[in-house]
């Protein structure tokens, strides 16, 4: 039974995962509409048939007569680029810092250490609100944001192993025949952190779409012109008791994304790092 | 073992200290320029500039922002025109008031739903209670909020959408928490106010830190009763309940509190977007505040402030953390 849920978390998570992949690289084919496109005639109606202007919007449609679904769909687009752009930039950085702290020791180690402690002194959304509110927005300064406040992660987790794979006797072993740091450290001891590192990528991951529809839902995220997740439930406050899907829709966007890939991670965690179990 | 942690803090004190001065100066331009707008003359903004010491060696200014915090000193609000250690006092209450509120929201849904799930190990009864902590996990919470508010300060009307107490009803300050303080005067209609106003944004705020809590009770729970004293207080003859509550949870309890003190700092994060949706009028919502009206000073002062208590907070969980299980060495 454990071990057909396991793998139906890893199905399901990853349906999810790729149907994200396709909707934002596809989103100019699968669209109806422009998302830009502004019909007053047709603002604020519900999903479906749109009684004044015949026109089927499947999502309902905002206060400038913009198509709910294309919006959606657009919207995917900037999540997936920041969670991905994110992941991968934090988690070079970290796991980088983290194997030069955990091979070598000494003085890098504690130089390291020290400075992920000082990230971590900072609650990570925060982190990423100080860091938008002076970098202001944009989407470049959103995804080095949110890379500041996530490479203490992979630091950590990279660090830990590294400290008890370098004492290991196959990395002994590859150095007594001399092999060189670099050498060992990626073609030795990387490699044995992979699994971790995924697990930790894709809870990371997670959680870098919540921030940013957190940071596009304050104002902090990309330029307010550009359709996201956030903005659009942040806009569609005002019209929250005459237009609920304004609401309703992007937030089960983010729901049910979030939630697939936290069942991902989940069904990976349990398959790679049976250690992790128990924890996010 | 306190000394050697307080000296150990010296070091990320000024890392943090130095990153919060570095914001001011990673805004792209010039900050009094951003906060005097395009109309402002050259000669306002060199005498802003003077009058905010930016004109000084970066070095300088840091020295000089790092003593001024080390006495309380983060300088005066530019929009508010009052000392930011001020600001922080008034609102802080409120803040600490939703923190503990979320927090019992979060034991009360978590502790039931982790410890029955460890029990029931393996069934539909604990992949159920996984289920829920997983869509609590990924529920955002602004948006559990707005949904909150839709349903029932708008659809069934039964709750207040936004503030702390109702307008007109006063609260003599002893603690600064409304609940506290309006039950010690004997203030009911002020203490009911307070609840309502305090539920909803609770439970947004707790919901995430319950599904975090739910997993750790489970995990924690399931550990312990594969320990021997467990196997042998069940063939002692002990009743399933009282090994479960008197002695399995009673010993996961260590990690749960841990747990539930490391997230208090933790829920300074979510209190940033809580208190926005709520309008609470807490150090979050003046956070956002500060950042609307480019107040930078205050935005600065509370970004530093918001890091020295989660940092402080943490610090102290982790002492008491092994002052309480000898068994942890520092």
């Amino acid at each position: 039974m454990r071990r057909r849920v396991r793998h139906l978390k890893i199905w399901v998570g990853g349906s999810i995962l790729l149907l994200l992949v396709v909707c934002g690289v596809s989103a100019p084919f699968l669209a109806p509409y422009d998302p830009q496109e502004q019909r007053l005639e047709d603002r604020l109606q519900p999903p479906g048939l749109s009684a004044r202007s015949a026109r089927l919007h499947l999502l309902g449609t905002d206060n400038l007569g913009r198509d709910i679904l294309s919006r959606i769909l657009y919207g995917s687009r900037i999540s997936l680029l920041v969670g991905a752009a994110t992941v991968i930039l934090a988690g070079v950085t970290g796991c980088l810092l983290g194997a030069i702290a955990g091979y070598f020791g000494d003085l890098t180690d504690e130089i390291i250490n020290k400075t992920t402690e000082i990230f971590l002194a900072f609650p990570f959304l925060l982190l990423a609100i100080a860091l938008m509110a002076f970098l202001g927005q944009g989407l470049l300064n959103l995804i080095l944001a949110l890379m500041l406040s996530r490479w203490v992660q992979y630091c950590r987790v990279v660090r830990g192993e590294v400290l008890s794979l370098r004492e290991r006797e196959f990395v002994l072993a590859v150095r007594a025949l001399g092999g060189r740091d670099f050498y060992v450290l990626l073609k030795h001891i990387f490699p044995n952190t992979v699994a971790s590192v995924t697990v930790v990528a894709t809870f990371s991951m997670a959680i870098v779409i919540i921030s940013e529809a957190s940071l596009s839902f304050l104002g902090l995220g990309v330029p307010a012109h550009i359709p996201t997740w956030g903005s659009m439930l942040s806009e569609g406050r005002a019209y929250m008791y005459r237009a609920p899907w304004l609401t309703i829709v992007p937030g089960l966007a983010i729901f049910i994304t979030v939630f697939g890939i936290n069942l991902l991670g989940d069904g990976l965690r349990d398959v790679l790092d049976p250690k992790l179990r128990g924890q996010q | 073992m306190l000394k050697r942690r307080a000296i150990g803090a010296i070091p990320v004190l000024l890392g943090i200290s130095f990153l919060v001065f570095l914001l001011m100066h990673l805004a792209p331009g010039d900050p009094v320029s951003l906060l005097l707008g395009d109309n402002a003359s050259q000669e306002d903004i060199e005498r802003t500039r003077r009058e905010w010491g930016l004109d000084r060696p970066l070095l300088v200014q840091y020295f000089d922002f790092l003593a001024r915090a080390a006495q309380g000193d983060f300088g005066n609000s530019l929009k508010f025109g009052e000392p930011v250690t001020k600001l922080v006092k008034e609102r802080l209450p409120a803040t600490v008031e939703l923190a503990l509120a979320s927090l019992i929201v979060a034991i009360v849904i978590s502790l039931p739903i982790g410890v029955y799930s460890a029990i029931k190990h393996d069934s539909m009864l604990d992949h159920a209670g996984t289920a829920v902590a997983l869509i609590g996990v990924s529920l955002p919470n602004f948006w559990l909020g707005i949904m909150l508010i839709y349903f029932f300060g708008g659809q069934w009307n039964l709750l207040p959408v936004a503030g702390r107490i109702e307008y007109g009803l006063q609260v003599r300050s002893i603690t600064g928490l409304y609940l506290v303080d309006s039950l010690l005067t004997g203030n009911m209609p002020a203490f009911w106010s307070a609840l309502q106003h305090l539920l909803m944004p609770a439970i947004t705020l707790g919901t995430g830190l319950a599904a975090i809590v739910t997993r750790i009770t489970r995990s924690s729970v399931l550990e312990v009763m594969r320990q021997d004293y467990i196997t042998t207080a069940r063939a002692k003859g002990l009743s399933e309940r009282a090994v479960v509550w008197k002695h399995t949870l009673r010993n996961s309890m260590i990690t749960i509190i841990t747990i539930l003190g490391l997230q208090l700092g933790a829920l300074l994060n979510g209190s940033v977007i809580t208190e926005t949706v709520f309008s609470y009028p807490g150090i979050g919502d003046l956070l956002i505040q500060a950042i609307a009206l480019r107040d930078y000073k205050l935005a600065q002062g509370l970004i530093f402030f918001f890091a020295i208590m989660y940092f402080a907070v943490n610090l102290f969980v982790d002492v008491l953390y092994r002052l309480v299980d000898p068994r942890i060495k520092l």
